[in-house]
């Protein structure tokens, strides 16, 4: 069981990675990352209960994860909404200030 | 009694400050300047005067006085000054002439606006030839002998505006070095196989007395050519004469205190101080007896066709001081040394007489000129009296040093000799020419409105032109008293009947032959060119020597200039430009990386770390 959870949260991972790494939209940048997270959280629980010593400290850092991951959305959406107030858009190609 | 001679290391710091007033003054304070280096070169005169007045009892012995100067290992270089009979009478030279030509150029330079820049030269000048007579080692000669060079460079070259100046001061400047790099080898050798490395001219005449045998004879020949070598560069001696004529481009009174009285007569006095090195090599000896008499004759004969009066000058001076190397070589130092001394006067009464002329004509040129001799009485006279002396009229000083020098060749060879007189009769005759050409006839072209020069400058000629009548008298055919005050020793007095008669004859021949052409006129002046056309341009270009020098020396030097300039261009540049450009490109490559946008930042990111990852996973399947 362990390789079809571990090849499913690869494939999340990797739309993640895909969607950070290429989206022009922030808010969609955001919601990859998230996907990256849900990915490495899938793997911490398949772990946890098949893995070579079953555990449930997996689980429990996994709502850890889930917590600190929703803290950061929260962060995230904040600092977006006010780069949108300052530069009036939400894409990333703009976002360039880092260059100067 | 030595008490005048210790303060002798004063004399070059009265001109040196002036010359450092000078430079801190700038250029607006135009009468402080003349005065401040008048001033410097008076005091030194007035001090060089009483020493060498109080010196005249011939009781004063060389008084020397050295300190360490630089100390590495054993050896230990010392450096100091020296005042010898010699020196003190060289001394009285410089400083009297300097102090005329300062106070003769206030005159002549009163329009200039770089005049304050001109005494300052003047000043350095004046000290630079000091610390030269005054050195007592070889070294420090040496170092005052390349400041010197620095000085007649700047001063030749003080009209940089003309191209021509320009040249000339070039010229000056790279013919003396290879002449000055002759003497460095020498002094090299010098220093190589002297006992303690010793440079002092006290030490140098105790080891080549003739007989210590410690250098040996083959050495103690090539140590003095070298030392000649030097000596040529700077005396302007065939085959090195030919920037003398050049830097003639400088104001006057500088051809008549650096070219004429002071800096080419260096060479002579190099050799007189060191003389003792080529006592003790008689080929040196006779190189430079035959190179000195060989200058003598063939600069008169290229005087002879001239037209330029301060070229006339120049190659005058260049033959007297061939006569000079003539005396040294055969033997005769104070022949030597007297020449020097009287020729330092009328040499430099002719120049400022002939500064005088241009500041009335404004051109050098002699066949435009005529007539003057009615308008600038003064001149006239002064100049007449140095032409005399220059031509060996007696009672005139030039008679006696002349005479002195072709008695010895007399004594001693026959055929220079023989051409010691041709070069007098050749002297008779362009000094006539010149003076005739000048001064009588019909106006010339650029007589018009020609005035006698302003009190300034005609009073330095007059105190020359008594110096001129003068100076000989101090050694005569019944009276050696410079010669044993010279060498302080007891030197016979001797003359020669066939030498006095004959040099007279020469000369008055001479005269009277450049009178019957330019000033009679009963002869044609164009009849030498009619008959002997190719003589004629032959010794108007100065037998081609510079043409001779341009086609073997200077054109292949170019060539291979240009060429060396093409590899450095292409190859050495090349490189230093591709260099530039492959650091350039990649800078700009790079900078492409830094655009500010996290999305590229991170695909780096990501493409690295799954490099690392094909990498480190790769290994397991390498093996």
């Amino acid at each position: 069981m362990l390789p079809s959870y571990l090849t499913m949260a690869a494939i999340l991972f990797c739309i993640g990675l895909y969607g950070a790494l290429v989206k022009k939209n922030a808010i969609v940048v955001l919601l990859s990352l998230e996907l990256m997270l849900n990915a490495v959280n899938l793997n911490l629980v398949a772990f946890s209960k098949y893995g070579v010593v079953p555990s449930l400290t997996g689980q429990i850092f996994s709502l850890f994860t889930i917590t600190v991951a929703a803290a950061e959305a929260a962060i995230g959406i904040a600092v977006l909404i006010a780069l949108f107030r300052m530069r009036g858009t939400v894409n990333v190609d703009e976002f360039d200030k880092m260059r100067r | 009694m030595d008490m005048y001679s210790q303060a002798a290391w004063l004399i070059p710091l009265f001109p040196l400050a002036a010359f450092l007033v000078l430079t801190a003054l700038g250029r607006s304070f135009r009468r402080a300047g003349i005065l401040t280096g008048t001033a410097g070169s008076l005091a030194a005169f007035v001090l060089s005067m009483i020493i060498a007045v109080d010196r005249l009892g011939g009781r004063a012995v060389d008084y020397n006085y050295a300190f360490d100067w630089i100390r590495i290992g054993d050896y230990t270089l010392r450096i100091g000054f020296e005042v010898t009979n010699l020196t003190a009478m060289m001394l009285v030279v410089v400083t009297l002439v300097s102090l005329l030509v300062n106070i003769y150029s206030a005159g002549y330079m009163k329009d200039d606006e770089r005049i304050t820049v001109f005494y300052g030269y003047v000043a350095l000048f004046t000290f630079s030839m000091l610390g030269l007579v005054l050195s007592d080692n070889l070294l420090s000669l040496y170092i005052f002998w390349e400041l010197v060079g620095v000085c007649s460079f700047l001063l030749v070259g003080f009209w940089y505006a003309k191209p021509k100046a320009r040249a000339a001061a070039k010229k000056a400047f790279i013919v003396t070095r290879i002449g000055d790099a002759g003497l460095l080898l020498g002094i090299l050798l010098l220093f190589w196989y002297m006992p303690d490395h010793a440079l002092d001219f006290t030490t140098i005449q105790s080891v080549f007395d003739g007989q210590s045998g410690a250098i040996t004879t083959g050495i103690t020949t090539l140590i003095a050519l070298l030392i000649f070598l030097g000596a040529v560069g700077k005396s302007g001696q065939f085959p090195l004469h030919v920037w003398l004529p050049d830097a003639m481009e400088g104001p006057t009174p500088i051809s008549a205190l650096i070219h004429a009285a002071t800096m080419v007569a260096a060479g002579v006095f190099l050799i007189a101080r060191t003389y003792d090195i080529f006592l003790d090599s008689a080929a040196a000896m006779e190189t430079v007896a035959y190179v000195g008499g060989f200058t003598a004759i063939f600069a008169a004969t290229i005087a002879l066709a001239q037209n330029d009066i301060k070229r006339i000058l120049a190659y005058s001076t260049v033959s007297q001081l061939g006569y000079m190397m003539m005396a040294l070589g055969l033997g005769s130092l104070t022949g030597g040394i007297f020449h020097l001394f009287t020729h330092a006067f009328f040499k430099a009464l002719l120049f400022l007489g002939a500064g005088s002329i241009i500041h009335a004509v404004h051109t050098q040129n002699i066949q435009e000129m005529g007539g003057l001799g009615s308008k600038m009485k003064v001149t006239a006279w002064t100049f007449a009296i140095g032409a005399l002396a220059l031509t060996g009229i007696p009672p005139l000083s030039g008679f006696w040093s002349k005479d002195l020098i072709l008695t010895v060749a007399f004594e001693t060879n026959p055929l220079l000799f023989v051409a010691g007189l041709a070069a007098a009769f050749c002297t008779a005759l362009y000094m006539s020419r010149l003076f005739f050409l000048v001064f009588t006839g019909k106006p010339g072209a650029a007589a018009d409105g020609a005035h006698e020069s302003p009190a300034t400058m005609t009073a330095p000629l007059v105190v020359l032109a008594a110096l001129a009548v003068l100076a000989g008298f101090i050694e005569t055919p019944w009276n050696g008293w410079f010669g044993s005050w010279l060498s302080g020793e007891a030197e016979a007095a001797h003359g020669s009947g066939v030498a006095i008669v004959a040099s007279i004859a020469v000369g008055l021949i001479g005269i009277y032959v450049g009178w019957l052409i330019y000033g009679k006129r009963s002869v044609s002046r164009t009849a030498a060119r009619e008959r002997l056309p190719w003589l004629v341009k032959l010794l108007e270009k100065s037998y081609y020597v510079d043409e001779l020098y341009a086609a073997v020396v200077v054109r292949p030097l170019k060539t291979i200039g240009s060429l060396l300039m093409v590899v450095d261009e292409y190859i050495i540049g090349g490189i230093v430009r591709l260099t530039g450009i492959v650091t350039a490109s990649a800078g700009r490559t790079a900078a492409r990386l830094q655009n500010g946008q996290v999305q590229t930042y991170s695909l780096t990111a990501v493409i690295g770390f799954v490099v690392i990852i094909v990498a480190i996973v790769g290994r397991r399947f390498w093996p």
